[in-house]
């Protein structure tokens, strides 16, 4: 028995064990918990990276659970895309968890953490099983164990709002997966499977059917919800605002970009592709309200003046981009989609625990106090701006990578105002961010009389040394971007060429 | 008319439900009332998924002498796991409401957002 070929079904369940496992560890010892929940994920992070070596040279993996074969077993199937996506947010979280202990102990009571770091893992659980399921009912049941422990971990922050924050997520995230799952029954009730290979087959013969479209409507609502795009966001400013900044990290780098990943995967493996250029103008109506969310997110993100809801709304017109990415359907456009989930979510996350740390020390989220910051702290202050500098576009940037596949592609597809868009978006991200970085170096801690500045403030190490080695990946992808871009190709190949789904 | 509400009823039921629950989560200022909404509005698919797996003449999945056909089990259980989801949200949603009373001792959206306008300057956006 090859343990190997178990991979699929292990990266879920191994971390899954240690749900339950980590209160009763610390039952015996509260600092125990980190270092088991550091495990879990480094154990499905290993296996995720051996899968994805075997997938880029050897094709796609179907996992059969318990040996029923689809489409009466729950199928886990993993391509390029699945793949890409899974090493993405487990090795953010792996990160997040290593760079978060610190903030985690400074902005979570003590007696909370053992549960903390539990269901931390069941966050991370739920978005590698969507992500790596073949099956659309468990889609919906991975996105509610996610939901639901993104829910507790937002609340357990010690601010005074953050339960109110955490149940206006939870009633509109609900009604979100309600869609969701309404719209599978719709397709479970024309097609008879839930499987999304089957499902493609059994579709196609279907084309122009209202049933079929009321169903897509209504997933599409949901996903969209839970991908906070602009008229639909209102959940997560407060969210990320009042959550702890390890979990506002976490958050902001993964969830939004797995919604990303299963409206990718349904509108190119399940719909048929017809759907997005034929009769109703689907991608039209996507490619509007993405630019909508890539435009207004940047204009409210300019008038904020609390940095992690300025970071909120940034993140509402950045993933903005992956949906108009997935909008424009070609080669071009997805790879630079694809890659924007992995470089947005290097500078998301990045940029929320710098915030985290800023925070902590100063003790205000107003960006105005933020004034002598680049002195104070030079080097949290000198990897805030790496960041935003990535954000915004600049070259050597790995956010530039992916705007410039995203350019090509708006032009190979024809689409000239999208360009525009993401030109504007990149100089009002200049404008929010200019004026941080504005504030914290030329501002404040400084005069022309000699006066000493104000007192440095602490960086620990065990801070300082993941900021900077995800700083130093920002700029290592930003110049040598083949190795990213090349899975990202192959992952938009994957689902264009219908290579492997059809 | 009649025909398509007799032919239909149960899916228009469940559509009637549906939008009480969901007029309940947007009009309803007491969370308790939004957290019930929200059930309804839940519950409200799961009747959509056990009507739709009822079949013409069908009986109750088991396997007995003197079935004809069977009804399709798989909406059931599908819909067991759904219940499982609908009872942990409810929970969560409850537990949130406690902790949302214990920080500002009222469970009134309106009387929150009052409260926390007056602390922050309103600066809390929304």
């Amino acid at each position: 028995m090859n343990l190997a070929v178990n991979f699929p079904a292990l990266l879920v369940t191994v971390p899954l064990i240690f749900v339950p496992v980590i209160p009763l560890l610390g039952l015996i010892n509260r600092k125990i918990c980190w270092y088991a929940a550091v495990l879990a994920i480094t154990a499905s992070f290993a296996m995720i990276m051996t899968i994805l070596a075997k997938v880029s040279t050897e094709g796609p993996i179907s996992y059969h659970l318990g040996n029923w074969a689809p489409p009466i077993g729950i199928e886990y199937r993993i391509d390029m895309l699945n793949a890409f996506v899974l090493a993405v947010i487990s090795f953010i979280s792996l990160v997040s968890l290593l760079f978060g202990k610190e903030l985690v102990e400074k902005e979570v009571p003590e007696y909370k953490h053992p549960a903390f770091y539990s269901v931390f893992i069941l966050f991370v659980v739920g978005m590698t099983g969507m992500t790596v399921t073949g099956d659309l009912f468990n889609v919906y049941v991975f996105l509610e164990i996610t939901s639901l422990s993104g829910y507790a971990l937002i609340a357990t922050s010690k601010k005074r709002y953050a339960p109110m924050a955490s149940f206006n997520y939870l009633v509109i995230g609900t009604l979100a997966a309600t869609f969701i799952v309404l719209g599978i029954g719709y397709l479970y009730m024309v097609t008879g499977t839930l499987n999304m290979a089957d499902l493609a087959e059994r579709i196609k013969p279907l084309n122009g059917s209202s049933v079929v479209l009321t169903a897509y409507a209504l997933i599409l609502m949901g996903i969209l919800i839970k991908m906070a795009v602009f008229p639909l966001h209102l959940w997560l400013p407060d969210a990320y605002t009042y959550s702890p900044s390890a979990v506002s990290a976490a958050m902001a780098a993964t969830s939004t970009k797995v919604g990303a990943y299963v409206l990718i995967r349904l509108m190119f493996s399940v719909f048929d592709i017809e759907y997005h250029v034929g009769s109703v103008p689907i991608t039209g109506i996507i490619i509007f309200f993405a630019s909508l969310s890539i435009v207004m997110g940047s204009v409210i993100a300019i008038a904020q003046t609390n940095i992690k809801k300025m970071l909120a709304y940034s993140s509402v017109g950045q993933i903005g981009y992956i949906l108009l990415a997935a909008a424009m359907v070609n080669a071009e456009a997805l790879t630079g989609g694809v890659m924007h989930i992995f470089s947005h979510a290097l500078m998301k996350g990045g940029l929320f625990f710098v915030v985290g740390l800023i925070v902590y020390n100063i003790g205000s989220e107003r960006i105005s106090d933020f004034a002598g910051i680049g002195r104070r702290m030079p080097f949290t202050a000198a990897a805030f701006t790496i960041f935003s500098l990535s954000i915004i576009g600049i070259p050597l940037t790995v956010g530039f990578v992916s705007k410039w596949y995203l350019v090509l592609g708006a032009i190979s597809s024809g689409h000239w105002y999208a360009i525009g868009v993401i030109l504007l978006s990149s100089l009002l991200t200049a404008i929010y961010f200019g004026k941080v970085i504005f504030v914290m170096y030329f501002k404040g801690g400084h005069d022309d009389h000699g006066h000493a500045p104000a007192a440095k403030l602490s960086e620990p190490m065990g801070m300082v040394i993941p900021m900077a080695f995800v700083a130093f990946l920002c700029i290592y992808f930003g110049i040598f971007a083949t190795f990213p871009v090349e899975l990202a190709a192959k992952a938009a190949e994957a689902v264009l060429g219908g290579v492997t789904w059809k | 008319m009649i025909d398509f509400i007799a032919a239909k009823y149960n899916y228009l039921i469940c559509v009637c439900l549906m939008m009480i629950g969901f007029y309940a989560v947007i009009a309803k200022q007491n969370l308790m009332k939004k957290i019930i909404g929200l059930s309804i509005f839940q519950t409200s698919v799961f009747l959509f998924y056990i009507s739709m797996a009822k079949v013409t003449d069908g009986t109750a999945p088991i396997v007995w002498e003197g079935a004809v056909r069977y009804d399709n089990p798989l909406p059931h259980v599908l819909i067991l796991t759904a219940i499982v989801v609908s009872v942990s949200t409810t929970a969560v949603a409850i537990a949130l409401m406690i902790n949302i009373y214990k920080a500002y001792g009222t469970i009134e959206d309106s009387k929150i957002r009052e409260i926390e306008a007056g602390e922050s300057g309103g600066s809390v956006s929304r």
